[in-house]
């Protein structure tokens, strides 16, 4: 309800402020109290509308409190309502007249018409003052029982207001025994829906303190009372059906058979109009077949064209909520999506957080086939007169640039960027054009020659003109200009407002000193000069340090400022894919929207309740309540991850080089412990599954939609190697023969894989950690082929793989053979793990 | 599950505020509103706040509806897709039962509003959004507001254009509310609102188009009858795994091929495979029976031709050419042809063709502009338009790629480009009854783009 006075805003003139109105309103409330008149009650019905408009201005109206108990003695239900409305809104802040309500709100809750029991028992319910607490028990218990089923609606959500007021109270009363009953009970859909909600509630709360309240949570996704809702999912309303929805994604079915139960009962569900049904509905399939990759995949498939269907029906702001959805699909299997780029060009009228949406789209899914398309488009958008669209749009093509293998066609387009002669659109293309020739160098006859016609004094904006001094001391060989055009900007240093411009003239200009000296000496005196004399710290290092630098040797100065580069294979990456896992987990949610998992931006105390990865763990725990402190520890190391993701890869190269090690044949080491040595491998690819050893099996979904890594515990590691097995080049063509083709599959490789195949038997070292062999490898680039050979361990059964990397594309595809048919999703499941984890360490 | 509610004028007034569980500080509204006035992206450019922002904590949601702000607190970690959606349905509900959605009727109706919130959510949990349901809850009544002068809601709004009103537009009443002389008017509208988006290249070839179509429905027949909705019995849903652009085998055929629909939970498909007729029992109020999307080859109702062309030093020329393409019967209103002009245009002369009524053309000094409305254009008819730009500086380049694309809105009455129709709508009653049934086309332009 409005805030009293203190939060009181300018009134209007026409908003009475003063206190004159508040008494006049108290004496007139007076008067009519006792009056039993006819039409009496409409006169009280607009004194309480002006008492309500006051408070709803933010006037404090708490001093007729009494007038308003008094008056409220009436069997007119507007007049009762309004009353109700006032009282829960100032009772908080008066407890010692809420006191007053007490009586007169009992009394309703045994009125006769069942409206009024039920408004006076919600009233009572949100008085939130704790003394008051004794006398809410009663009212509830009996309207639990109310044979009215709006009462009883507003009875449940009654109790979980008593429990946020005194949770002792509550549990003390056995109320939610009386809930338990009532959930599986009711004939009413929305009393049971309430029910849910209030349970979980309470249950989560209460999970910290007691055992026994997460074996209730736990109780709630049992198989029956998940059936017993998902068979009534009709009958709830849409708002109900997305919190059964919301429980059903946590229930772990037993088998694959009861996955497509479920996803068949729901299947029209992704036809409803109301965009939160059609994401929860989409939770669900998602992450019930996350182990199963070819279900999987037909899900992402299915999905598509209702999510279309949803961004382009509802108002903007329901698009962008599905589009943020949408959004993160994309991201993750942009494949999957390439044919439908069409739909993410922006339109005419978008505001700018869609565009900005859909071009992170279009930039992913890019590939061979719908480039040409998609940065025609994208330079359309370039050309705009919307500056920030203008702006992402050249992002876009840059970034596009740096993902393609095949990049001839888009340096043009960047070049005829340059040729526009906007300033924003030079600024932003210098940008690119710098990391694209970090990227490629051999593009840098053709980039230079137009750079070079720039002229420095129509760049502004920092970031642009740092790189285009950079590019000048990069290839100040191959500008004639190079000296003279640094030397100029060296003698307006004074005028240089940026610090980090000025650090970037500093280096080029050494750069461009060690390649043509006679025409760079001067300059590079006044720019050491200056740079000591810089008061900026950095600058002033700088310039000392080269200073010294050169003083001590040239030729060892130019070892250290310039020496030969190597090309950089892949920009990072910004966010980890454990980030991303947590955000696909969080799927529905805000963090989508956001683009952060919930820890970076919910209170802890908010966080417990709704947080789908808490929820599991506390399944899995179970029994030992000393784990509710897991999820907090589990957070904190997802923030260090973030924070310290370089660390976090030394950390995993020695564990995985360690992992070779013991694998060499010199080294005999009892199978169990080296398969242990996997399993922590595997655990320490998400923090989250080392919690739960006995169910960390990380399941990397074949789609190659990055490491998807359920924090479901799934059916135990089913399969573990023999990190020493042997098997004969002759034995295995023998075998390979004979064996039928159990599984064939394609998935993408990783950028970082790719770059790591430039030596095959890079890769050939990191499968043996990984207890796979390699028996055989040929093949040009960009087509790679390697034979495989794996040994269940405890067993003789073997695993033969054929697996041919395509660089170019980046994708994989692997043929296995298996002895044990049945353990072959399991071993491609470890296989591809292994793969996707090349490169990365 | 939220913790307050509350409207806010554009000014930023509260209008209705409700809090439902006490966990967000008081002031939210006024950092809701700071936020949302002065939004700033990457801490440079200002821009529209997007619906979904968290400060210190909170997430704040909001919806544009009227002009006004509809909006929604948590701490939790909701689904921002089911919170939209609520704010947008609880804006419906209280059009539904104040008759227009205003500032001036929330104000006036303030009372009923509280009542309808306290219904619909409590304790920050959804209980109900139905109009229908909600009746049996609501005691108060609407006071009623001028209506003429406020901008309606929703999309039944595009049938009042001006002061001309479109037979039984009489939607701006309440679910509630009491007929002078107790009589109900007996009447059912069903609206097909289709927003079309058309990209043209250069050389007028289409590059990409879509339309987003809504049946919407609003009913206010006594009984509640159950409702059969016939759609053209050559209408095909999704196509069939082939890429959605792949347009080769829908052209000629007179079919409908829709890539996808979503229905409203009142309506049964039984009869949907069979002969493509919906049943339903409209729940009162104003609800979407259908919403589908159609990527299908269709003839756009527009041809445009733009050209800008050197005239000498520091001048250039614009020809706007509009062709109007659907039958003569048909007129298009409110037309407005908008195209941004090179940085550097400092003066715009117009010439309309001869005998032109209901015609202007503007230079937007501020924005660059060029804007030519045209209050109606019969089917057929082709309009032009030549401009004379002058430049504050030389151009250089190409002067097409400085300005341009040109954007068309409109709309279109009583046409439709799909081809969706309302084959017949049967009202399961006895034969006698015979209320007033609205089978109304329309179709406007979502963003009809012509790039130079």
């Amino acid at each position: 309800m409005a805030p009293p006075a203190t939060a009181q805003r300018n009134p209007s003139p026409s908003q009475p402020s003063g206190k004159g109105e508040v008494s006049d309103l108290k004496l007139q409330l007076r008067q009519l109290a006792g009056s039993r008149a006819p039409g009496v009650d409409d006169s009280k019905r607009d004194l309480y509308k002006k008492v309500i408009s006051y408070m709803t201005v933010g006037i404090d109206v708490s001093s007729v409190f009494g007038e308003m108990v008094m008056c409220s003695a009436t069997s007119d239900i507007v007049l009762k309502k309004m009353c109700y409305l006032y009282v829960g809104n100032y009772a908080k802040v008066n407890p010692d007249l809420a006191l007053l309500t007490i009586n007169f709100l009992q009394r309703d809750c045994k009125d006769e018409d069942p409206m009024i029991r039920g408004l006076a028992l919600r009233s009572l319910c949100s008085l939130r003052v704790p003394n008051l607490v004794e006398y809410l028990v009663g009212p509830l218990g009996t309207g639990l029982k109310d044979n009215n089923s709006y009462v009883r609606m507003v009875a449940v959500i009654g109790v979980l207001k008593l429990y946020h007021i005194s949770a002792p109270t509550c549990i003390d009363a056995d109320l939610p025994e009386r809930l338990k009953h009532l959930l599986l009970n009711d004939p009413d859909a929305q009393v049971v829906a309430n029910c849910l909600t209030t349970l979980q509630e309470i249950w989560a709360l209460e999970s910290g303190k007691s055992e026994e309240a997460s074996r209730e949570r736990e109780a709630l996704l049992s198989k029956p009372v998940i059936y017993y809702l998902l068979n009534r999912i009709k009958e709830f309303s849409e708002w109900a059906q997305c919190i059964v929805l919301e429980l059903v994604v946590k229930y772990i079915p037993t088998d694959t058979n009861e996955i497509f139960d479920i996803m068949n009962l729901l299947e029209d569900r992704l036809q409803h109009a109301n965009g939160a049904v059609v994401l929860a509905t989409i939770k669900v399939f998602l992450q019930l077949t996350l182990s199963m990759t070819d279900v999987h995949q037909q899900v992402y498939e299915r999905i598509k064209a209702p999510l279309l269907t949803l961004v382009s029906s509802g108002s903007p702001e329901q698009s962008y909520a599905v589009l943020g959805h949408l959004h993160l699909l994309v991201m993750r299997a942009p494949v999957l999506f390439s044919s439908d780029y069409k739909h993410f060009y922006c339109q005419y009228n978008e505001p700018f957080y869609v565009k900005k949406l859909k071009l992170e789209m279009l930039t992913a899914v890019a590939n061979e086939s719908n480039t040409y398309e998609i940065v025609t488009e994208l330079c359309e958008y370039a050309a705009n007169v919307d500056i920030p669209i203008a702006r992402e749009s050249i992002r876009a093509v840059g970034k596009i640039a740096l993902q393609q293998y095949d990049v001839n066609a888009i340096v043009d387009r960047l070049l005829q960027f340059l040729e526009m002669e906007k300033d924003y659109v030079t600024a932003e293309t210098l940008v690119l054009v710098k990391d694209l020739l970090r990227k490629y160098p051999q593009w840098s006859h053709d980039c230079i020659a137009v750079v070079g016609n720039i002229s420095s004094k129509n760049i502004q904006e920092p970031k642009a003109k740092a790189a285009l001094i950079w590019m000048l001391g990069e290839y100040s060989q191959d500008m004639d200009d190079a000296p003279y055009i640094l030397e100029s900007l060296i003698e307006s240093w004074e005028d240089e407002h940026s610090a980090e411009v000025r650090l970037h003239l500093l280096t080029a200009v050494m750069k461009c000193f060690f390649k043509r000296p006679p025409e760079t000496q001067k300059a590079l005196g006044a720019a050491l000069a200056a740079g000591v004399a810089d008061f900026h710290q950095d600058v002033h290092d700088r310039a000392l340090f080269y200073y010294r630098l050169l003083q001590y040797n040239v030729s060892v100065a130019e070892k250290v400022v310039n020496p030969p580069k190597q090309a950089v294979s892949v920009f990072a990456d910004t966010q980890s894919s454990e980030v991303k896992d947590r955000i696909f987990d969080e799927f529905n949610s805000l963090s989508v929207v956001y683009q952060k998992p919930s820890y970076m931006f919910t209170d802890k105390e908010h966080r417990g309740p709704f947080e789908y990865s808490d929820e599991v763990a506390g399944i899995s725990i179970g029994a030992d309540p000393a784990d509710n402190v897991v999820p907090a520890q589990h957070v904190e190391a997802n923030d260090k991850d973030l924070l310290l993701s370089t660390y976090e890869e030394e950390d995993t190269r020695s564990v995985i080089s360690n992992g070779s090690a013991y694998n060499a044949p010199l080294y005999d080491s009892s199978a169990p412990l080296v398969a242990s040595q996997t399993q922590t491998d595997i655990g320490s690819l998400d923090t989250s599954t080392s919690q739960t050893p006995s169910a960390s099996l990380a399941i990397d979904d074949l789609l190659g939609l990055g490491l998807s890594i359920t924090t479901a515990p799934v059916p135990p590691p089913a399969l573990t190697l023999n990190p020493k097995a042997v098997l004969d080049p002759g034995t295995f063509q023998q075998k390979w023969r004979q064996l039928p083709v159990s599984l064939s599959q394609e998935f993408p490789v990783s950028p970082q894989g790719v770059a790591g195949l430039t030596a095959p038997q890079a890769l050939v070292r990191h499968m043996q950690g990984h207890s796979i062999q390699c028996i055989a490898s040929g093949g040009q680039s960009p087509n790679l082929k390697f034979f495989f050979s794996a040994q269940k361990s405890g067993s003789s059964s073997y695993f033969l793989v054929e697996c041919i990397i395509n660089t170019s594309s980046a994708k994989a595809q692997i043929k296995v053979k298996a002895d044990d048919q049945g353990a072959t999703n399991d071993f491609a499941t470890l296989f591809q793990t292994a793969l996707s984890k090349f490169g990365t360490a | 599950m939220i913790s307050q509610f509350f409207v806010l004028s554009q000014r930023g007034d509260n209008i209705v505020f409700r809090d439902y569980r006490g966990e967000v500080q008081k002031g939210s509204t006024e950092v809701f509103f700071r936020k949302v006035k002065f939004w700033k992206e990457d801490g440079q450019e200002e821009a529209q706040a997007p619906p979904v922002f968290n400060v210190d904590g909170v997430n704040y949601f909001h919806v544009k509806v009227a002009g006004l702000l509809f909006a929604a607190t948590t701490r939790v970690n909701a689904s921002p897709s089911l919170v939209l959606e609520l704010l947008q349905r609880v804006a419906r509900v209280i059009k539904d039962y104040l008759g227009v959605l205003s500032e001036d009727s929330l104000r006036k109706n303030f009372v009923l509003v509280y009542e309808l919130l306290d219904e619909v959510i409590d304790f920050g949990f959804v209980q109900t959004t139905s109009t229908e349901m909600l009746k049996s809850y609501i005691f108060n009544e609407p006071i009623p507001v001028e209506s003429s002068r406020v901008p309606p809601l929703g999309p039944a709004a595009i049938f009042m254009q001006g002061n001309k009103r479109m037979p039984g537009t009489a939607v701006t009443k309440s679910v509630i509310a009491n007929e002078p002389a107790g009589k109900k008017r007996e009447e059912i509208f069903v609206d097909i609102i289709e927003k079309i988006s058309v990209t043209f290249s250069s050389s007028g070839y289409i590059l990409t188009s879509e339309i987003d179509g809504t049946i919407q429905m609003k009913s206010y027949l006594t009984g509640n009858p159950e409702i059969r909705v016939a759609l053209n019995e050559e209408l095909n849903i999704g196509r069939g795994g082939r890429s959605v652009y792949d347009y080769r085998s829908s052209t000629g055929s007179g079919a409908v091929i829709l890539d996808d629909c979503n229905f409203h939970e009142s309506v049964r498909l039984d009869s949907f495979d069979l002969n493509r007729t919906l049943t339903l029992v409209p729940p009162d109020g104003e609800f979407p029976v259908m919403n589908y999307r159609m990527t299908q080859e269709f003839r756009p109702p527009f041809r445009i031709n733009a050209l800008v062309e050197e005239a000498g030093t520091l001048k250039a020329e614009v020809i706007i050419k509009v062709i109007a393409e659907y039958s003569s019967s048909i007129t298009a209103n409110t037309v407005m042809v908008q195209m941004p002009l090179p940085k550097y245009t400092t003066r715009a002369t117009f010439e309309l063709e001869s005998g032109a009524v209901g015609q202007n053309a503007d230079f937007r000094e501020a924005s660059k502009k060029l804007e030519w409305s045209l209050k109606k254009i019969a089917g057929g008819a082709e309009h032009t338009l030549r401009a004379k730009l002058t430049f504050s500086q030389e151009y250089h380049g190409n002067i097409s790629k400085e300005s341009g694309p040109v954007n068309m809105t409109f709309t279109i009455p009583m046409y439709n480009a799909s081809g969706l129709q309302v084959k017949y709508l049967q009202i399961a009653k006895k034969p006698t009854y015979n209320p007033y049934r609205w089978v109304r086309y329309v179709t406007q332009a979502n963003s009809y783009v012509a790039r130079l």
